[in-house]
């Protein structure tokens, strides 16, 4: 095994807490020297999409619609107890208030320490989403295959 | 986080700069000034300022990481 020291998650969440797991450990990851690597699958996409409030994306009357219901990441419902939307925005405040990183701190925390982010191809042609529909800081589109070989060598987790 | 944050602020510094950080006592007491030498900075100061807070001024020296 190298001794790079290197994580890599596969974040399938697009919910408002696990996307603040995925973003604390890789910033925190990035911060002492880990080359970290996030695939973002399925849900995980309206994590990273250019539009972080709800668009109609997409080409086709589903995917629109779909699009528009799952929102960026602005919208990202809590895993429980999310009373339409109210808790994310109850819960930033509570961050805020406490002096605890959000989200969005998180997440820019993120790229400005260097982690690398990747969407799956496959989850893409499903939701009708391209590439262009996702933040330019994206580094490449993936398959299965290619994760692989990058997370090869260092932990991998599942969000 | 607060290592995240005081990384951040780190790679802003030129060698020879300094850089003040306030911490809670715990984790942030115990990581940041660790990792901070771990990755080549200097740990000028850590003093004890009130409650539980401590202050810590770490220094880029010429070779810390950019």
């Amino acid at each position: 095994m190298a001794d790079t020291k290197k994580m890599s998650l596969i974040c399938m969440s697009g919910e408002f807490d696990k996307a603040i797991a995925a973003f604390t450990l890789a910033s925190g990851a990035a911060a002492v020297n880990y080359e970290v690597n996030i695939f973002f699958t399925f849900w995980g996409l309206n994590i990273i999409k250019q539009k972080t409030g709800r668009r109609f994306l997409g080409k086709g009357f589903l995917d629109r619609a779909f699009n528009f219901m799952m929102g960026g990441r602005k919208t990202l419902p809590l895993s429980r107890l999310n009373f339409g939307g109210l808790s994310p925005k109850l819960m930033t405040g509570l961050m805020k208030s406490r002096k605890v990183a959000t989200l969005n701190e998180l997440f820019d925390a993120s790229l400005a320490l260097g982690v690398n982010l990747y969407a799956c191809e496959m989850a893409m042609h499903v939701l009708g989403l391209k590439k262009g529909d996702f933040i330019p800081e994206i580094r490449d589109v993936l398959g299965v295959a290619t994760f692989l070989e990058l997370s090869h060598g260092g932990e991998t987790l599942f969000i | 986080m607060t290592f995240v944050k005081t990384k951040l602020e780190l790679e802003k510094l030129i060698a020879g700069d300094t850089l003040e950080v306030l911490l809670c006592e715990g984790e942030p007491l115990s990581n940041v000034p660790k990792t901070a030498i771990e990755q080549g900075f200097t740990v000028v100061e850590n003093v004890h300022v009130k409650d539980n807070v401590h202050k810590l001024v770490i220094q880029k020296r010429e070779g810390s990481p950019a």
